[in-house]
């Protein structure tokens, strides 16, 4: 009886996320301007670095073209990772009252958000990532995207993709159960974001870090998002050091979760629902 | 004692009062969510003290970028992020103008005997962008004192008209934007390249990103205008009183922009319930 239920329990999740990957897979003219936008990001982002690399060469701390990949792969893979990417209908619900009406399904409010998450994100980076990675390929030097180095490399970084995904959805998790405790969450959801933002490696790639910064950096669990992937792909890291990344992408998995629920446990103990 | 004002014929509040007074009411409004406004502003300072932490590393490593030093590309970057914030005190209501069209307050508006664009403004008006013009104007003296520039009267009067036409121009895109929702419904992600984009790259000197792109900035959209030529002028790498005026030539900008609004205006159809 308790397998049944376990299956009902997953379907019920899977269920979710084709609903919410197939809603997400209607918005096709918001996402062709979101590709236009992201071109100019990632073309622009190239040509300071490249600036950078003519006027000093030697202390560029990656190849021009790892930099490359490393800027197209965040430009393509951008939904995945980026934290202020979080849904404003769960910070709505919160805040106008029609939490209640999810709070009477039978399911935990910690799993039902983290599937849609899953759903939201992916849905929307599959379909941009392949038109931006296609044009990617084809720009001329410098500005062109590498292929991996080998099917090993390429293998690590799919696994890593995923692992970097999930941190960074029980990252958003932690914002979202911490909006219960206030009554606006937007000045939390910007802090975080923005704090997120210069750990994580979008202002400037972790490497571009002097190496006492950077060694710190990469402990955190803001490294354990895009920096990883991204890297193992342009073999800027690869072998043990891409093996040890990725077991600290698993351990903040597993830390972040545990605070996540527990938060969230306290959070429907005292849950006052707002607004009619 | 406040003298009272006589009303004899039908009486108008002149429109800079009137805006105050909507921007009074918003404030008084945001002051009820004191923690939230505390943390939204400290928010905004991040962002853009993010940006400083950048430039301020790769700098630690490459020491110059395109010949311009790190001094230079502080002046660029608080120049830009100076009018940004400038312009988004002021016409940052404009970002939101999709939900007015959208929900059809803009009816509302529209019937009232005030002009459109005072009343757009003064209905969202943020005080929490304040932390970015904080973050601003702190990187402005910091930048200021560590470029090496030979200070004249001249060069006073540049860096002034800079930051204002500067913020013209961004608050000129800020309407672009607003008067597109006109004929979209929806705002365009793509507007965010010349605004969130120009003022991200705008850190640096335009000519970093090669010569199309100077002309672009100087012909179509004129960044160079409010960036690059007042720098040159400033950091004595011309000595032309062009340069140093040029900044002025950048309000022309405000024209078409204007003129678009205007025609959305005429062609507005009501939407929304």
């Amino acid at each position: 009886m308790q397998g049944y239920s376990d299956v009902n329990k997953l379907k019920k999740y899977v269920s979710f996320f084709r609903l919410r990957f197939v809603m997400g897979l209607q918005y096709r003219t918001a996402a062709f301007a979101g590709i236009a936008t992201q071109f100019a990001w990632g073309f622009m982002e190239i040509t300071v670095f490249h600036a950078f690399n003519n006027t000093d060469p030697a202390a560029f701390p990656m190849g021009f073209g790892q930099l490359a990949s490393y800027v197209w792969m965040q430009q393509a893979f951008l939904a995945l990772f980026m934290t202020w990417f979080m849904e404003n209908e769960i910070f709505d619900s919160i805040m106008d009252g029609n939490i209640c009406y999810e709070l009477c399904r039978p399911i935990d409010i910690y799993d039902m958000w983290f599937a849609r998450s899953v759903a939201n994100r992916s849905s929307r980076a599959l379909l941009r990532c392949v038109p931006i990675l296609l044009v990617a390929f084809l720009l001329p030097e410098p500005y062109g995207m590498m292929l991996p180095k080998d099917f090993n490399a390429f293998g690590c970084f799919l696994i890593s993709t995923m692992l970097a995904m999930t941190v960074t959805i029980s990252m958003c998790m932690l914002v979202y159960m911490l909006s219960f405790f206030t009554v606006s969450p937007q000045g939390l959801r910007l802090i975080f974001s923005m704090t997120a933002e210069i750990l994580q490696g979008i202002v400037i790639p972790i490497p571009f870090f002097p190496p006492r910064v950077r060694q710190i950096l990469e402990l955190l669990p803001f490294a354990s998002m895009e920096n990883v992937p991204l890297r193992i792909y342009s073999g800027h890291i690869s072998g043990g050091e891409a093996a040890k990344a990725m077991l600290l992408q698993i351990f903040w998995i597993l830390v972040l979760i545990a605070i996540g629920k527990l938060i969230c446990r306290r959070a429907m103990k005292k849950v006052t629902v707002q607004g009619g | 004692m406040m003298k009272s004002i006589p009303r004899k014929k039908p009486f108008k509040t002149p429109a800079v009062r009137l805006y105050f007074h909507y921007i009074s009411i918003q404030i008084r409004c945001m002051m009820q969510y004191k923690k939230s406004f505390i943390l939204t502003t400290l928010g905004q300072f991040l962002a853009s003290f993010n940006a400083f932490v950048g430039i301020y590393f790769m700098f630690r490593r490459f020491h110059s970028i395109a010949g311009y030093t790190y001094s230079d590309v502080l002046l660029c970057f608080s120049l830009i992020s100076m009018e940004f914030s400038l312009a988004e005190c002021a016409a940052r209501g404009f970002d939101r103008f999709s939900h007015l069209v959208r929900q059809g307050t803009f009816d509302r508006i529209m019937t009232r005997p005030r002009n459109e664009i005072l009343q757009v403004l003064g209905n969202n008006f943020e005080l929490t962008r304040l932390g970015r013009t904080v973050q601003a104007i702190i990187i402005f003296f910091y930048g200021i004192s560590q470029a090496d520039i030979d200070w004249s009267f001249m060069k006073v009067i540049t860096v002034v008209i800079t930051i204002l036409c500067g913020a013209a121009v961004f608050s000129g895109i800020f309407l672009i934007n607003a008067a597109l929702c006109f004929f979209t419904l929806e705002g365009l992600e793509v507007v965010n390249i010349f605004t969130d984009g120009a003022r991200q790259y705008g850190e640096y000197p335009i000519d970093v990103y090669g010569k199309r792109m100077v002309k672009f900035c100087t012909f179509i959209i004129p960044y160079a205008l409010v960036q690059l030529y007042p720098v040159k002028y400033l950091t004595g790498r011309s000595d032309s009183l062009l340069y140093a005026l040029i900044p002025l030539a950048a309000l022309l900008f405000l024209l078409p922009c204007y003129a678009l609004w205007r025609y959305g205006v005429r062609k507005y159809k009501s939407s929304g319930s």
